[in-house]
């Protein structure tokens, strides 16, 4: 049997790249990849603790049901949001949207 | 070792490899295909975990929906022809810092926190989906956050519409 700690360090480490990503990248749909990264890492710890814990009570696969709908939403409005901006300036480098910067 | 875990160690190494290769390759399709190899390799894990239901939707919403509306964004936002330029910003030494800190970290909190619970018995996957279907329209478990849900999804929707309008 596999034990839990597996499945935790496991996510851990995925959290921890996708949290690199966001930091570390300059393309705004490549920060978004960086989020999706977190929240796979998360739903993995939820369903973890849901199948160490008590199977019979599904309530960790519904938590990991309402991140699956919330990632959705994000992404779509995220990936609006990139377009509109990239048809204005021509650019998604997070690092030249800097019209709200001082 | 039994079979059960060198699977779980084969699928975890190449989950970790595409994940690594999504944020640090600089050629953004290149990034969205590692982040299918990552999204089935978690996919795969959801099965270990004996959560069928959800493995099956983490296939069909995320790589059926999220993934390629990436790689839609990333062809409607980049010029034909442009060379792969660099992507990774000047503040990348302390975003390694950062994350390994956080990696480290949450291991010590896992490793020793000495709750490592064994296996609860076999999971009777159609038992659990029934029992899902069951709780998310009851009145007494979760219809309200299941019907926040679909409201949240449709202001998503008409929210990316408005957004991405050409005026």
């Amino acid at each position: 049997m596999i034990s839990m700690n597996w499945f935790l360090i496991f996510a851990a480490a995925l959290f921890s790249i996708g949290l690199y990503g966001v930091l570390a990248r300059k393309n705004a749909i490549l920060i978004l990849m960086g989020i999706e990264l977190m929240l796979n890492a998360v739903n993995i710890n939820l369903v973890t603790f849901w199948r160490y814990t008590n199977p019979a009570v599904v309530t960790g696969q519904v938590f990991a049901i309402i991140v699956f709908a919330v990632a959705a939403a994000e992404v779509a409005v995220g990936l609006a949001l990139v377009i509109s901006i990239y048809r204005r300036r021509h650019t998604i480098a997070a690092n030249e949207i800097d019209l709200m910067k001082w | 070792m039994s079979g059960l875990e060198i699977v779980f160690l084969v699928v975890a190494l190449v989950t970790l490899y595409a994940a690594l290769e999504v944020v640090t390759t600089n050629n953004l399709i290149h990034a969205a295909l590692w982040l299918i190899v990552t999204l089935l390799g978690v996919a795969t894990l959801y099965v270990l975990l004996n959560a069928t239901f959800l493995a099956v939707v983490q296939v069909m919403v995320y790589i059926g929906a999220i993934a390629i509306l990436m790689i839609f964004a990333i062809m409607l936002t980049r010029k034909i022809g442009e060379a792969a330029e660099d992507q990774t910003n000047q503040n990348w030494p302390v975003a390694a810092v950062f994350g390994f800190l956080m990696f480290a970290g949450l291991s010590v909190i896992v490793v020793f926190s000495g709750k490592n619970a064994i296996m609860q018995g076999a999971v009777d996957s159609g038992q659990i989906v029934t029992e899902l279907g069951q709780v998310l329209v009851s009145p007494n478990a979760y219809v309200l956050p299941f019907e926040l849900a679909s409201v949240l999804l449709l202001a998503a929707l008409v929210g990316a519409i408005v957004v991405a309008w050409k005026k």
